[in-house]
């Protein structure tokens, strides 16, 4: 029974980073219509950047709010440079080109930064919370992952639905062409969008290093289960980006926990056939019909 | 000066030409309605007016200022709304947020701008928090026009307005489409299939015919001429 | 192999000066029509090539040249299920490995002749593509990519997990070829692995100018027409993967030959990535393109080591040098020669043919084009 509460518990801290990169993915997806492949190799090198702020006897949050400005202009740096001439034309280029720059990113990462494991502070206390009897899988620090998450998304949430910047941006995703017509800079809203969700990927960098230990490599796992779970909920759903990742965190967890750490991405790879064979568009997509 | 100048408006569709030298002007204050038959490339010419299309040759002057290789989106802050074929409604926005984006870049108070319209178009005013996919197609169209006009443009530019409208809703619309143009002094072009009604309204006429201007005249004058009316018009 | 030395003339305005000295019967001569001739005859004529080239270089060399020949026919099935037929996948590195421990068990538990072996782990990568291509054929662009993508990380866990059955994490151990008398054993490597390869360029060729490739294309362009014009979409869709995965799993049974041995390991996401860069760089879409992509791919880690030795890099720092280059490069190449070296030589080609007078004869020799319509959605 413990080591179910302990799994559940880890699932759904877990499950609530994946959930907040499976929203970033999903904002580039909304407002250009690409799969950022990049994305993690992003948060990477943004918590990289904080880890060596750190070394350098930088205050904590110092870092973490360093890491989120470079996040910002990271993402929208590759946006303007390296994607937005890809934006149109043959689907193939965006993947290959943010293909590219994940490896690159990867590489520059190991060059400068070399490839060993380093760590990252946690800040808070990392030990288990103690109820009655029992010590949780919950710490200090899970708390403060969660509210951190929370607190970002409902930030998101208050940003689209009730400012001007927000509506310009939702109608920058949903009809480009009109948006131009109603003098929206469109270019720019699609640059900003693809600036925050830089900032969400950074926050989750930042969140989860302390956990899984910093290497260029790091955020590859995160990644493809944020994508996973981005996917299963519906790359035009934000609630199905949280819901997707809460599950995926879930089952992933109990998967790992309970047949073993080998078989975790083969059940993410599970997960992901289920849901494609039975409900291709994603668990809270509409399905609309294509015009021929 | 006048409020819209087009000079020898050329677009080519690869090989294929839908406009060919188009040249008309439309004074302030005035209505000018654009007809032709389907593919004479009344929509391309809207379209390149605004900068949705770049044209090959020719230019776009609104007030006396040449717009013609300006990004969309600085056409329109110049003053210029565009109505598009299809009416561009945002579905999964709710009316008042349609209405809301349309006078943004304005930055005009927002109160003034949906009294406007909503008095223009009541029907709006029960549905302002519905999402506009659930509109009908006489109430989108309103919708596109309030939305249009909530950035207090110099001119307005409608891709047929009138298109899959009953006629009872055309008529009304074609009413307020007037008094716009004659209270607000806003230089109204108008494209439409539905010439007849179109040319009741309008001071201008230009046909269209297979991207070229046919005829460019008064609007009486257009319309008494029966043998251009059943050629080009269908009517 | 991409050779014009073929390309003849076809009227009379060649160079003045050149013609009189060259016999009349060399502007005449043209590559055949007939693309099932043509594909062999280039075969063969590249295949004389290659012989000739790994005779005379050293062991080493015939060992990087049986490489570049297996990574190949990789590639090659990518740009047939990318290029051709439109569908994104980023787990060829999973159909490798399907084919590799194919090949590789029958070779490691029976006493069948090394051909039958590949030929088995042909047929069981392909009836994996199969199995994949079905459920994939629902999905487009990103999901799809998704989906190979996870394939191509979860599947190396599989041998790991029946480690007994697969040897796990040591993997398979395979007997290297026996050449004949004296012949060097990484030559008699390189004649088998171009030879295979050949034949299966030559089969995949061919299938591309049938019904069945312009069936892919068609798919690949225009879902909806194709389908009304009574094309079977799905089964087009799975016969692609089936036949980009069978090329895979020949790779993987020469892989394997090659290296003398069969490890989980060898197969990551990042094969598959780089599969990609190849096809790319390469130029999508053209069996040729897939020989400069997988050149790329085996010259490329040697040459950035090279670099790495001479800027005094710490140890390891070459494969980041290698990896840095091929994203630099993807990105570079997408952004401003879409069509790889493949379309860069053809379009040089195309210049110089004008420049000269006479039609291109390269134009015929590709699989497809980079451009195509972009599907969306699910």
């Amino acid at each position: 029974m413990q080591r179910f509460v302990d799994l559940t518990l880890n699932g759904v801290t877990y499950g609530m980073i994946y959930a907040v990169f499976a929203l970033a993915i999903v904002l580039i997806w909304r407002a250009t219509r690409i799969v950022n492949f990049a994305q993690g190799a992003q948060a990477m090198v943004t918590t990289y950047i904080a880890a060596t702020l750190v070394e350098h006897q930088a205050n904590y949050w110092l870092a973490v709010v360093v890491a989120l400005a470079s996040g910002l202009v990271i993402g929208g740096v590759i946006e303007r440079v390296i994607v937005r001439p890809v934006e149109k034309g043959p689907v193939l280029n965006p993947v290959i080109v943010t293909l590219g720059t994940l490896v690159a990113l990867e590489a520059l990462a190991g060059i400068i930064w070399g490839g060993g494991l380093r760590s990252f502070p946690a800040y808070f206390s990392q030990i288990g919370v103690v109820v009655g009897k029992h010590r949780l899988a919950f710490s200090h620090f899970d708390i403060y992952v969660l509210v951190a998450i929370v607190s970002v998304m409902v930030l998101l949430v208050l940003l689209f639905r009730f400012t001007p910047l927000g509506l310009r941006m939702r109608a920058s995703a949903f009809a480009p062409e009109v948006a131009r017509l109603l003098g929206v800079r469109v270019g720019r809203m699609l640059t900003l969008g693809w600036a925050l969700a830089g900032v969400v990927g950074a926050l989750a960098g930042v969140l989860v290093a302390p956990k899984l230990l910093l290497s260029p490599n790091f955020m590859d796992a995160v990644f493809i289960y944020g994508f996973t779970a981005a996917v299963i909920g519906g790359l035009d759903s934000p609630l199905g980006a949280v819901v997707g990742g809460l599950a995926t965190g879930l089952a992933l967890s109990y998967v790992g926990g309970y047949l073993g750490s080998t078989l975790e991405a083969l059940g993410a790879l599970a997960m992901l056939m289920v849901v494609l064979m039975l409900r291709p568009q994603g668990v809270f997509t509409r399905v609309t019909s294509r015009e021929v | 000066m006048a409020a819209v100048e087009v000079a020898d408006l050329t677009v080519h569709y690869g090989p294929v030409a839908a406009l060919r030298g188009v040249s008309f002007v439309a004074e302030e204050g005035t209505t000018t309605a654009v007809l032709g038959a389907n593919g004479a490339g009344k929509t391309t010419l809207l379209r390149s007016m605004t900068g949705l299309v770049r044209p090959d040759r020719g230019s776009v002057r609104f007030g006396g200022d040449e717009l013609t290789r300006l990004r969309v989106e600085d056409v329109v802050r110049r003053g210029v709304a565009h109505v598009p074929e299809g009416r561009g409604v945002i579905e999964e926005l709710t009316v008042e947020e349609n209405l809301r984006l349309g006078g943004l870049w304005r930055r005009r108070s927002e109160r003034d701008g949906f009294d406007a319209v909503f008095e223009l178009f009541p029907v709006l005013r029960g549905r302002r928090h519905q999402h506009a996919a659930t509109l009908s197609g006489g109430e989108r169209q309103a919708l596109a026009i309030g939305r249009a006009l909530m950035s207090r443009p110099k001119v307005l530019l409608l891709d047929e307005p009138s298109l899959g409208l009953a006629p009872i809703v055309t008529g009304q619309l074609m009413a307020r489409l007037a008094s716009l143009s004659r209270d607000e002094g806003i230089t109204v072009v108008l494209v439409e299939q539905n010439a007849r009604t179109a040319l009741s309204i309008a001071s201008r006429a230009v046909v269209l015919n297979l991207g070229r201007v046919v005829v460019a005249d008064r609007a009486e004058a257009v319309a008494a001429d029966t043998q251009l009316r059943h050629h080009y018009l269908g009517f | 192999m991409a050779l014009p030395g073929t390309t003849g003339s076809a009227g009379t305005s060649g160079p003045a000066g050149a013609r009189g000295r060259m016999p009349a019967w060399v502007w005449k001569l043209r590559l055949p029509r007939q693309p099932m001739i043509r594909h062999l005859v280039l075969a063969v004529a590249g295949g004389a090539v290659l012989f000739g080239i790994t005779s005379a270089v050293g062991s080493y060399d015939d060992y990087q040249v049986a490489q570049i020949g297996f990574t190949a026919v990789a590639i090659a099935g990518l740009s047939l299920l990318t290029g051709a037929n439109g569908q994104i996948s980023l787990g060829q590195g999973a159909f490798i490995m399907v084919g590799a421990y194919g090949a590789g068990m029958v070779l490691v538990h029976t006493g069948l002749p090394v051909f039958v072996a590949l030929i088995v782990g042909v047929a069981v990568s392909a009836a994996a593509g199969v199995v994949i291509g079905l459920p994939a054929s629902r999905l487009r662009g990103p999901y799809l990519a998704g989906m190979t993508l996870a394939l191509a990380i979860g599947l190396p866990a599989l041998p790991l997990k029946y480690s007994s059955t697969f040897a796990g994490e040591q993997g398979l151990s395979i007997n290297p070829l026996q050449p004949p008398g004296t012949v060097d054993p990484q030559r008699w490597l390189a004649w088998y692995v171009l030879l295979a390869v050949l034949i299966m360029l030559v089969l995949m060729g061919n299938l591309m100018r049938s019904r069945f490739g312009r069936a892919f294309k068609a798919v690949r362009d225009d879902e909806v027409a194709a389908a009304l014009s009574g094309i079977s979409v799905m089964r087009t869709h799975v016969l692609a993967f089936a036949v980009s995965a069978g090329a895979a799993g020949l790779a993987g049974g020469l892989r394997g030959l090659a290296t003398g041995g069969v490890v989980p390991d060898a197969f990551s996401v990042a094969l598959s990535i780089s599969l990609l860069a190849g096809m790319v760089l390469g130029g999508t879409g053209s069996l040729l393109g897939a020989w400069w992509g997988a050149a790329i791919l085996v010259y490329a880690p040697q040459w950035a080591t090279s670099v790495a030795n001479s800027l005094h890099l710490r140890q390891g720092q070459g494969s980041n040098l290698a990896l840095l280059f091929y994203g630099v490069v993807l990105v570079v190449v997408v952004l401003l020669v879409p069509s790889g070296v493949q379309g860069a030589l053809r379009k040089l080609a195309g210049w110089l043919a004008q420049f000269a007078g006479q039609p291109s004869q390269l134009a015929g020799v590709s699989t497809g084009t980079v451009v195509h319509k972009g599907e969306e959605g699910p």
